[in-house]
């Protein structure tokens, strides 16, 4: 153990030998079943999913619901037209693959070896996801299953297709889901999306595409 | 030398009279309360809210030992390497050193308060490394070589002519008056850079325990690709970020959005455990946590204030602060501005150089409103005062209050005393006494009435 560790770790048992009380609290949250305190995650399936249009309609990024994956690849297809989208970089995946290679242009995996100069030059990045957040309208990526880091932050248009089922109405139920589907072994990374890149450094006006994704989608299969 | 109490004096007196600066301020912020107040409303109960993040928080911090140890230990499982440093020099010496071991020729930084509180990026260019912030504010505070303005906000002080001008000077830009044309610049100088850099260095906002992973959160995407283009991720945060939970989270992810900068959630929350894993597509080889202490031991010590280690540096007791608004970020001088920058800053610069920062309070009491994690701000700010005076003895206000305590206590003298007072006040103001003279500069004292209230009081009876 390193001569600062075992300095700082004395320290502060040396400080925790007074206690402190706790904080003055209005209430007792811990009581309150389901985190019922924290904004709205809609009492019905249907009331989850027009509130995470609502929320996704807020952030200003692209909600399409389908009814099933030709019509994703119909859809994509079309805004591939009328958006100009020539470099499609994806991840090989059953939702997302079927989709890009439906797109006419050039339509590469990440899954081989790639230059970052390659992704750097990717029009869109289409990508899976692991699960979405109706309560915030956030999309949850991961490392392992969403086709790495780079995918879905470097290209200026984030794509995302998932299934309806991944919908989860809060963080809560989120992270309970992960720890079943990763067990103790984390993706090393995790990443909530919530809308398209953005910043209000300049005078706190509202400029989407800071350095990720101007556009953001989210294609989603009943 | 001017010591810190005089150039804040100075600073602020100036900064203070600047209407046009402070109405630019307060119209920044005006979106901001707008926001804030619609996305506090969708929770079902805020206050339940702030009892939920303020108790999540204090556990991690009255147990910080065990704590600290069980993320530590889950950390390094999952691949990562930790380092302690003890103090900010100790901090700077271990990121240099990384930072030679891996070779690297360009370094590129997301935003991250702790290594401004250690100097980072002058040690960094002194050593002979180029070092590249890439959040835009920091981007901008870096090409004007000007210290953040405000440790969420950092150049919310600049209106765009001034953004146009610095572009145009550094990079040779056309210039413009549209905010999302100056984002676009930066974009595109920075992209390369996040592809060409061997380091990349972030800041981290919660240790997670009992996962060993570390979450940031961000709005621009650009800590995602310096965590995710550079061959080395260095992370520097302090011990206090621990939390017990990744369950935590569920509350602290958007109560930090939301009364930070009036968000549901930011646009990027992401938790890194390790560097990339076999089978993974990319992402670092090295990942590196630099664990600062910096005298937040010394805070941990002091249980009345040990509350202010629960700060997650939200930055909302800026935004409502009166003395904020009106004095701006630079007249503080530290790192942390703002009512929690003048609580903590005392304890790690020390309180006898740093004390007159509680002064600068009027007590209101909106910073303690708007904590997400209830911290005691306006309370610590009068202990500090209280404090101060065993470190740094004031003759004037000592013999002050004796006499007044005396007096107060005789009624007969404070009656004599409220006559001699009411006689000689016009001369009084004339003299240079402390307090007194710097009031009076800007302000005026209504006249004294002739009689005191009790004789007022006694003369009515008498009608």
């Amino acid at each position: 153990m390193s001569e600062a560790r075992k300095e700082i770790m004395g320290r502060i048992r040396e400080a925790l030998k007074t206690p402190s009380p706790k904080p003055h609290l209005k209430g007792e949250s811990s009581k309150v079943a389901g985190k019922a305190w924290l904004p709205e995650v809609g009492d019905t399936d249907a009331e989850t999913m027009a509130l995470l249009s609502d929320n996704l309609a807020k952030l200003k990024a692209s909600f399409h619901p389908v009814e099933n994956l030709d019509q994703a690849i119909a859809l994509v297809k079309d805004l591939a037209q009328k958006k100009n989208w020539k470099n499609i970089a994806y991840h090989k995946n059953e939702l997302v693959t079927p989709v890009a290679l439906a797109i006419a242009g050039n339509a590469w995996a990440v899954d081989e070896a790639f230059s970052k100069d390659k992704l750097e030059a990717a029009d869109v990045g289409l990508t899976s996801c692991v699960s979405i957040v109706a309560q915030f309208g956030a999309i949850l990526v991961s490392s392992e299953t969403s086709g790495g880091r780079g995918l879905s932050i470097l290209p200026p248009v984030h794509v995302v297709i998932a299934k309806a089922d991944q919908v989860v109405p809060d963080l809560a139920a989120c992270f309970a889901q992960i720890n079943v589907q990763f067990g103790g072994k984390m993706p090393s990374m995790l990443s909530f999306i919530t809308g398209p890149s953005r910043t209000g450094d300049i005078e706190r006006i509202l400029v989407l595409g800071a350095h990720g994704p101007k556009e953001l989608y989210l294609i989603l299969v009943r | 030398m001017l010591n810190s109490k005089s150039i804040f004096i100075k600073e602020s007196t100036l900064t203070s009279a600047d209407g046009d600066q402070r109405q630019f301020i307060r119209t920044a912020l005006g979106g901001y309360y707008k926001n804030r107040d619609i996305y506090q409303a969708r929770y079902r109960n805020w206050e339940l809210a702030r009892d939920a993040a303020s108790l999540a928080k204090w556990s991690a911090v009255n147990n910080l030992a065990e704590v600290l140890e069980k993320f530590v230990a889950k950390f390094e499982s999952n691949g990562g390497k930790v380092h302690w440093a003890r103090d900010a020099a100790e901090a700077r010496k271990i990121i240099l050193d990384l930072v030679a071991k891996a070779n690297a020729t360009a370094v590129i930084k997301s935003k991250c308060m702790t290594t401004e509180e250690i100097h980072l990026n002058d040690a960094l260019e002194k050593a002979g490394f180029g070092v590249v912030e890439s959040d835009l504010g920091e981007f901008i505070q870096q090409l004007r070589g000007e210290a953040p303005y405000h440790f969420v906000f950092p150049c919310m002080h600049l209106k765009r002519e001034a953004i146009s001008e610095l572009f145009t000077k550094h990079l040779g830009t056309a210039p413009t008056d549209s905010p999302e044309e100056l984002t676009m610049i930066a974009r595109k100088h920075l992209r390369k850079l996040y592809i060409t850099a061997d380091v990349g260095i972030t800041g981290a906002n919660f240790l997670v325990a009992d996962t060993g992973q570390i979450s940031i959160t961000e709005n621009e995407g650009n800590a995602r690709l310096t965590a995710a283009m550079p061959r080395v991720h260095i992370a520097l945060s302090g011990i206090e970020k621990v939390i017990n939970t990744i369950d935590d989270l569920t509350v602290l992810l958007p109560m930090l959005a939301t009364a930070g900068a009036g968000q549901p959630m930011t646009c990027y929350n992401t938790l890194y455990a390790g560097p990339k894993k076999p089978g993974e597509l990319d992402g670092p080889e090295e990942f590196h946590l630099v664990l600062l202490d910096n005298a937040r031991t010394q805070i941990l010590a002091d249980p009345e204030q040990r509350d202010s280690l629960h700060c997650i540096r939200c930055g909302a007791c800026l935004n409502v602060c009166p003395i904020f608004k009106n004095i701006g970020g630079h007249a503080y001088g530290t790192t942390y501005q703002g009512p929690i920058g003048s609580v903590i800053t005392p304890h790690l610069r020390g309180l006898k150089d740093w004390n007159h920062l509680s002064g600068a309070s009027s007590l209101c009491g909106a910073c303690t409103d708007a904590c997400p994690v209830r911290i005691d701000l306006h309370h610590h700010l009068l202990q500090n005062r209280r404090n101060a005076v065993k470190v740094v003895p004031n003759l004037f206000d000592r013999v002050f209050h004796g006499t007044f305590n005396f007096v107060i206590q005789r009624p007969a003298l404070f009656s004599l005393g409220g006559k001699v007072f009411r006689k000689t006040f016009g001369l009084l103001k004339h003299l240079p006494l402390p307090y007194l003279g710097t009031w009076l500069k800007s302000r005026d004292l209504p006249a004294i009435p002739p009689k005191s209230f009790r004789e007022a009081w006694k003369d009515s009876k008498n009608v």
